[in-house]
């Protein structure tokens, strides 16, 4: 059974730990392990900040939006908002590469996204904004019953 | 937070994310400062949730310290925090220890 939920929020900080529970709330249904849940909120906080710091830049009349399905044991989690863009994806997945190291950004958010999920994908556009799609199979402990 | 001779040990508590990491950099640069502190411990056991703001916040102490020679400890790290790390290559500059004790014995003020 499919089932879906999306969220939309200001672009504020204090939303982020908001974006992390529900999106956590949400797939608790499918019984993932303590690991797999903590690595879905770390994945939905590294989405969020990027869409709130780099996507508008820290004004709040920005809004995120986060839409989540789950179907059998997979989640796929999208994280939008229609901020500045990116100008070079491939640039800005590397490790360790931020466009604002004064504000102390690890420019670890992606690299982190692509290594909690098992799928990673990003659309942007400049003055457009940007779609981050993400999808990860999760171990289900719910025993089987028919 | 509290100060041993020349060691600052933070102890984080909660949930250590963007919005909850600028406060966190103010105090912990102001302690760094005011103390003429020279190492840090970070101290993990009640820490619930981190993310790559957290790692931004504890490598920005790092460049603090760095010119004094200093050293970073970190304990009672959780799994999930452990590999934040390792992707970031954090523990090229910061050593690993089970407890604040153990932290303390090696920076040696215990």
């Amino acid at each position: 059974m499919k089932n879906h939920m999306s969220l939309q929020f200001s672009a504020l900080s204090q939303n982020e730990s908001f974006a992390r529970v529900a999106v956590a709330s949400f797939v608790a249904q499918l019984d993932p392990t303590m690991d797999e849940l903590t690595e879905i909120k770390t994945v939905v906080s590294e989405g969020v900040t990027n869409a709130i710091i780099h996507g508008y830049e820290n004004d709040s009349s920005g809004i995120v939006s986060i839409e989540v399905t789950i179907e059998d044991n997979m989640i796929e989690l999208i994280i939008k908002d229609t901020g500045v863009g990116i100008g070079d994806i491939e640039e800005a997945k590397q490790p360790l590469f931020t466009t604002k190291p004064e504000l102390e950004r690890s420019g670890m958010g992606f690299t982190i996204m692509e290594n909690f999920m098992d799928e990673l994908s990003i659309v942007s556009k400049k003055g457009e904004g940007t779609i981050v799609h993400l999808k990860k199979r999760v171990t289900t402990s719910k025993a089987l019953s028919s | 937070m509290e100060i041993k001779q020349t060691v600052l040990c933070i102890r984080l508590q909660g949930e250590l994310d963007h919005h909850t990491a600028e406060s966190l950099k103010e105090k912990a640069t102001e302690a760094i400062e005011k103390h003429n502190v020279r190492h840090i411990i970070w101290n993990l056991e009640a820490l619930s949730f981190m993310d790559s703001s957290g790692l931004g916040v504890i490598l920005g102490r790092y460049k603090q310290i760095k010119q004094q020679q200093g050293e970073m400890v970190v304990c009672a790290i959780s799994p999930s925090v452990k590999r934040l790390f390792e992707m970031s290559g954090l523990f090229k500059v910061i050593q690993m220890e089970s407890s604040e004790n153990v932290a303390l014995q090696r920076l040696g003020v215990a």
